[in-house]
């Protein structure tokens, strides 16, 4: 890899967004995700290459820290920031169709719950894997989820429910999409939620931690 | 401001100048998977194991959650409820989304409980504050609204007022409304803790109604929970807490430290008497 990519994936693990940011220490005055993805397409290194070889691999290494609980919450957020700094000059690349994700996710939080720490995780990370994330937020009705896969009818379906009192409304949910949907891939987590809950509510997968979704959409385009 | 509350015959009376009254949050399904196991099965065991020992730590009301997927909660609510004042005599905190499940756990309770909670959502007004008026409860009056949850602490006091107005109204008195400002994790937003300081202040100053907050959440993807619960819920009570959800066995002893600081434990009674406790226990 080159020494630019391996800064790059540096400043993205450790959550350094951009020259201002105070974050890390030892990389203060430095330039961050933000000045560096900018300088490596400035030096013709392909967007693909960027997304391959630096982001995606740097929030992979994030993901496995955040799982063993090496690092927490606030560490992991800087590193989705210093991902997404560096992403923003990706887009125009992802629009014009020259760099391709793996495809689609739309995400949120289930009726009644307005917790969103959690799904915002989970989103940060798989955007960070790569693939284009559709974020309906929290308190989100069925029809708005009916209504979003009608729109991106590719796209897998997350939904986060983090009360016991609205894990009811994930398996309504999950029911109304099988009703018009019967194929659709659908993923399910959330401090209640567990592997038990999701087959009886006929959900596809369930993963404790963020990693392991992302792991999961991989494997369904791999 | 005195809110009184009563279990059987016991009463526990929540001053808005303290001492600060503890409400045990243990009984909750969320992240204690044992409590629906147990409850599936119609074992009260666990639930009364909950509340001895919260009450044992320190406990003054105990906050009662019971829901979970596929139960059915109009029938699982006062059931336990009818359980728990079958041994113990504090009052109780009925915490449900479902206002059914509420009405039919106050038509059996004895005493005065404590509804958790009423948002300024239209429908939990009209939903709640006829059924807490017929029974007598008093309310946790939460301060968001049909917008979500805001991060202005003036707005979030404006929501805690229309609760209250609306409440009055309905012939509630206005001591028996204790207002939740709400405690957001500050892993996600740094800003979290120092908004909710900000709405206890005003509620405390201006409203001078009394305080409630569901503390743990504050410390949400964070190591050492406690550290944190505890430094936040001492900076709240100087602020105008007085009656947290929380964990006493965690929380007890510095809250009992604090109501001595803030005067409010002459010759630290009360704080030397739980410390002797807590040693005859270990």
């Amino acid at each position: 890899m080159s020494e630019i990519l391996s800064q790059l994936s540096h400043c993205v693990e450790f959550g350094k967004i951009d020259k201002l940011s105070p974050y890390p220490p030892d990389l203060k005055g430095q330039d961050g995700a933000d000045e560096i993805a900018k300088r490596a397409l400035d030096a013709g290194i392909k967007p693909d290459d960027i997304l391959e070889q630096a982001l995606i691999p740097a929030m992979a290494v994030v993901g496995d820290k955040f799982s063993r609980k090496l690092i927490y919450v606030p560490q992991m957020l800087m590193a989705a920031k210093a991902m997404s700094s560096a992403m923003k000059h990706l887009k125009p690349y992802f629009l014009s169709g020259e760099t391709k994700r793996k495809g689609k996710l739309i995400i949120g939080t289930v009726a009644g719950d307005l917790h969103d720490i959690g799904k915002n995780l989970v989103a940060m990370m798989i955007e960070g894997g790569g693939w284009e994330v559709i974020d309906l937020g929290v308190d989100v009705s069925s029809e708005k989820f009916l209504k979003a896969i009608n729109e991106n009818p590719d796209a897998v379906v997350g939904l986060s429910a983090l009360l016991t009192t609205t894990m009811e409304n994930m398996k309504k949910t999950v029911t109304a999409i099988r009703e018009k949907h019967a194929g659709q891939k659908i993923l399910v987590g959330g401090a209640p939620v567990t592997m038990e809950y999701c087959e009886k509510i006929g959900a596809d997968f369930y993963s404790p931690d963020p990693q392991g979704a992302v792991n999961y959409l991989n494997h369904l385009v791999s | 401001m005195e809110t009184k509350l009563k279990g059987r015959t016991a009463e526990v009376i929540i001053n808005t100048e303290g001492p600060v009254v503890i409400i045990g949050e243990s009984i909750n399904p969320t992240r204690r998977k044992k409590l629906v196991s147990t409850l599936q099965e119609n074992n009260f065991e666990y639930v009364i194991e909950l509340a001895e020992s919260q009450i044992k730590a320190g406990a003054d009301v105990l906050d009662v959650n019971v829901g979970f997927p596929g139960v059915d909660d109009v029938r699982l609510l006062p059931e336990t409820v009818k359980v728990l004042q079958d041994k113990f005599d504090v009052p109780l905190c009925l915490d449900s989304p479902n206002p059914k499940a509420i009405e039919a756990a106050l038509k059996v309770a004895a005493g005065k409980c404590l509804i958790n909670s009423v948002s300024g959502e239209e429908a939990a007004i009209q939903a709640l504050l006829p059924v807490a008026k017929e029974y007598g409860a008093a309310i946790i009056g939460l301060c968001m609204d049909e917008k979500g949850i805001t991060h202005d602490p003036e707005k979030r006091v404006a929501v805690a007022e229309k609760i209250i107005e609306r409440a009055v109204k309905e012939g509630i008195n206005a001591e028996d409304i204790i207002i939740d400002p709400l405690a957001m994790a500050v892993s996600a937003d740094p800003q979290a803790c120092l908004v909710t300081l900000g709405t206890i202040r005003l509620i405390h100053q201006r409203l001078r109604h009394n305080i409630t907050l569901g503390a743990s959440n504050i410390s949400f993807g964070l190591p050492d929970r406690e550290s944190l619960n505890t430094a936040f819920i001492i900076l709240s009570i100087y602020n105008g807490l007085t009656c947290p959800i929380a964990n006493p066995e965690k929380i007890t002893s510095a809250i009992r430290a604090a109501d001595l600081i803030l005067y409010r434990d002459d010759f630290a009674m009360r704080f030397i008497e739980y410390f002797q406790r807590r040693q005859k226990l270990t």
